[in-house]
């Protein structure tokens, strides 16, 4: 079984697809990858040796960040615009859309389930 | 879309002129302005401006932090107090 970056890799996926459960790792960055350790994106993961691991663990912990490492920063990121106040920060600490999304409807990836109000008056026509 | 970087980032003149007055002068005081499309250089921080947001002026204070965002981003335009229950 490969184990990449603390995660283990599906054993019977092409080596592109496999990389991509890595988080910070999608299709392209994953083609990137391969084509730099020079090994064939179609070689499924069972059949990688020691050697096209170690490239690819190499290549990986040199110029990427992945996993909990990435996860932090993005985290980081979002703190810093909710500590200087301005109007990113403060649409994170509401949980609302960030990118002037509209919030009259839908926007539910960011406000969650809806929560029903009672005695709110469905709009006429 | 991100601005072109040849142009450089934009401050509106009135405003850069008002805060290197201000530097020059090794002055603090607070710069009151209607310019929230202007970028926040790192000339600016440390002093106060009081953006307008439409109604009156928004005390802000610029860290370093805030450097490379807009002035309007610190001045909310609208208020909302939550829905009536």
């Amino acid at each position: 079984m490969a184990r990449i970056a603390g995660i283990d890799l599906p054993k019977n996926k092409r080596g592109v697809i496999g990389l991509t459960y890595i988080y910070g790792v999608g299709p392209s960055t994953a083609a990137r990858i391969l084509d730099h350790s020079g090994i064939s994106r179609d070689k499924k993961v069972n059949d990688w040796d020691d050697d096209d691991l170690s490239k690819i663990r190499g290549f990986i912990t040199n110029n990427l960040k992945t996993e909990g490492e990435l996860r932090s920063e993005t985290q980081l990121n979002i703190k810093r615009l909710m500590d200087i106040g301005c109007y990113r920060g403060l649409r994170h600490r509401k949980g609302l859309p960030v990118r002037g999304q509209r919030t009259s409807t839908n926007a539910r990836t960011r406000k969650g389930k809806r929560k029903t109000v009672a005695g709110k008056k469905k709009a006429t026509k | 879309m991100a601005r072109s970087v040849k142009k450089g980032p934009f401050v509106d003149y009135k405003l850069m002129r008002k805060v290197t007055v201000l530097n020059e002068g090794n002055k603090k005081s607070v710069v009151k302005t209607w310019s929230r499309r202007s970028m926040i250089l790192p000339d600016f921080v440390g002093h106060t401006f009081a953006v307008h947001n439409g109604n009156k002026f928004i005390p802000v204070y610029v860290t370093e932090n805030m450097v490379g965002h807009k002035l309007g981003e610190f001045a909310p335009t609208r208020t909302f107090k939550g829905h009536s229950k």
